[in-house]
């Protein structure tokens, strides 16, 4: 036990903080992307852990290939685009259901990615990483951390105003209500390729940015990505909503869509820190996850259920009973 | 104005479910008119205003506005000349969504949305004034959400939101149904003054007689997918809720028993 105590260095601790602020930020990319898809459109976009690794394995390649690394990231950007607008046009021109439309396209994307890396993994050679603008070296870190920040806000900012315009609006509407914004003359159909390309394409970004972070891409990073982004989405949720209560608004949110990432990454760099170990960290996500998930449901079914009134009136009849005995 | 065509519509075709909902309905409207539908449950009386409306495609059948055949353009595209309001208060506005966001939306219905802002400064004023005529206090709660607004004031707002950008006809489908009987009546008076102010034609689907023959020019009634009976303005002002019910039965071959109608 003091072994154990006496092995834990803060420093490490520290370090292993630092680092997580970088990748937290890098997957709070990811997390906007899925708080566009989860919570403006309301669909649970499958698509991600396929167009993450597609980010992540197109950026390696180009840049492997003499591209500007820069330029690659943008590329990046539209494969996920085009990864998203799949999804949605499965959905919104054949018809099949959310979920399933992004199961589809994540499972074919699988094939794409490893065509497009030609192994399970590559890594980019030492001479290239050198003009990486992302990347985990410590180093460099608080200068990637720095960049990566600006990039953040930059794409927040964005988020902001397209959801605020004319467009944006459309696009909310149709999460909120598909047969108001219908009678609105809104194309919900298109509203939701365009939401899901441009979810993904944040994806993907991410995705890019994460493999120019470690300076390689393989084909599994994408694996799990959903449950990061929407672990990251809710923590973002619930910590805004503690904060600022009714003074919540859009622009908070997405911030907190990025705060509730690095508190995600912060939080497992201290599970590693502990030394426990971390793939049982899945198992605590999908918990923590699916009890955030249940907890709207759970308020409303404290409030009226079907079990709660049987048990009340199984008690009134009770004390009734015991009435008519005495 | 609006002209409907020999309009069929069945669903569930070649199952055991199979429903003749619209057997060849025709209707003409004139500009100016407010036409009260009635008739019984399963009449085909949404069916109709659906149908009009683009909800689904007709099986056969055209839908003329101002001459213009529409039946062929979608849901979203139809919006750009209609104003509908829901029996279910929910199905109106954007919960999520402010007072005003939900009326900054209807008021680009038919437009373009491009990437201008969703609601400008300008906007605001008009939006105020507009709702001040509801006189339900909204005006002071523009950045209200919706979500939180009784059902009665949601009616409301979905009201001027059809309203805001003068549509070529408006569909009510039993809008006051789901409300109390005095809600329900200030919704109703809403609904005439609306229609007045700004001279729209209308289609009010009602289940209540009286409301039927008190509202609007002029008054039809349906049965099995059909209009049997076309009442005009001199002929509505004679009639008694008892004389609709006989001619109901006249021309239908069966009465028109049902207690939601007599006691509403
Ligand atoms: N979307 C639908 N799918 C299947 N059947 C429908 C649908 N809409 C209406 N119907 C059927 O068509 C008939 C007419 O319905 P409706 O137009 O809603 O009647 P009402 O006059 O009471 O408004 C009813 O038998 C109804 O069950
Ligand atoms: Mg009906």
């Amino acid at each position: 036990m003091l072994e154990y105590f006496a092995s834990l260095k803060f420093p490490a601790l520290m370090n292993n903080c630092t680092g997580a602020v970088g990748q937290g930020l890098i997957w709070g990319l990811l997390a906007l992307g899925i708080f566009l898809s989860f919570r403006m459109l309301n669909i649970a976009d499958m698509t991600v852990d396929g167009s993450f690794a597609t980010g992540g394995v197109v950026c390696v390649m180009l840049i492997i290939g003499g591209w500007n690394p820069n330029a690659a990231l943008i590329v990046s950007f539209f494969a996920g685009l085009i990864c998203g607008a799949i999804t949605g046009l499965l959905h919104a021109a054949l018809g099949i259901p959310e979920i399933l439309s992004g199961i589809l396209t994540q499972f074919a994307l699988y094939a794409v990615n490893l065509n497009i890396l030609g192994k399970a993994n590559q890594t980019l050679p030492i001479v290239k990483q050198r003009d990486l603008l992302f990347r985990a070296n410590t180093d460099f870190l608080p200068r990637t951390i720095l960049i990566t920040a600006v990039f953040v806000g930059v794409v927040i900012a964005v988020l902001y105003w397209y959801l605020n315009t004319e467009h944006g609006s459309g696009l909310r509407a149709t999460g909120i209500n598909e047969k108001m914004a219908r009678a609105q003359g809104i194309n919900t159909k298109a509203m939701k390729v365009i939401g899901l390309a441009l979810a993904d394409g944040l994806v993907a970004l991410s995705g890019g940015i994460y493999s120019q972070f470690y300076g390689s891409a393989d084909i599994n990073i994408g694996r799990g990505a959903i449950v990061i982004g929407l672990a990251s989405v809710i923590i973002g949720d619930v910590v805004c909503h503690a904060i600022f209560r009714k003074r919540m608004n859009l622009l908070l949110r997405l911030v907190f869509v990025v705060v509730g990432s690095i508190i995600y990454y912060i939080v497992q760099a201290f599970v590693i820190w502990l030394k426990l170990p971390s793939d049982d960290m899945k198992l605590l996500i999908a918990i923590v996850v699916a009890l955030f998930l249940a907890v709207p449901n759970l308020k409303q079914a404290r409030l009226a259920s079907f079990s709660g009134l049987a048990r009340r009136n199984a008690k009134l009849q009770e004390q009734k009973g015991g009435e008519g005995n005495a | 104005m609006l002209e409907i065509r020999e309009l069929y519509k069945t669903f569930n075709i070649g199952t055991i479910n199979e429903k003749h909902a619209l057997n060849g309905v025709s209707l003409k409207l004139n500009p100016g008119d407010f036409v009260t539908v009635i008739g019984g449950n399963g009449a085909g009386k949404s069916t109709m205003l659906n149908a009009v409306a683009g909800v689904w495609p007709a099986d056969s059948g055209m839908i003329l506005i101002d001459g213009e055949d529409i039946s062929g353009k979608s849901e979203y595209q139809r919006a750009k000349f209609l104003g509908r309001v829901f029996q279910d208060p929910m199905i109106g506005t954007a919960a999520d969504m402010s007072i005003l966001e939900n009326l900054a939306l209807a008021a680009r219905r038919g437009q373009r949305r491009g990437l201008r802002m969703g609601v400008t400064r300008a906007e605001i004023s008009k939006y105020k004034e507009a709702l001040y005529s509801l006189g339900l206090g909204l005006e002071e709660r523009l950045t209200t959400k919706v979500g939180l607004l009784s059902g009665g004031q949601r009616q409301a707002l979905t009201l001027l939101m059809a309203t805001i950008q003068r549509p070529k006809l408006l569909l009510l489908d039993e809008h006051t149904a789901a409300l109390d009987p005095k809600t329900a009546a200030k919704v109703l008076s809403l609904t005439r003054q609306l229609v007045n102010e700004n001279k729209l034609t209308a289609l009010m689907v009602t289940h209540n007689m009286k409301d039927a023959l008190q509202y609007g020019n002029r008054t039809v009634m349906m049965s099995d997918g059909r209009i049997i009976v076309d009442i005009d303005r001199e002929n509505k002002m004679r009639l008694k809720v008892d004389d609709l019910l006989r001619l109901f039965e006249t021309h239908s071959g069966s009465a028109l028993v049902n207690d939601r109608m007599l006691l509403g």
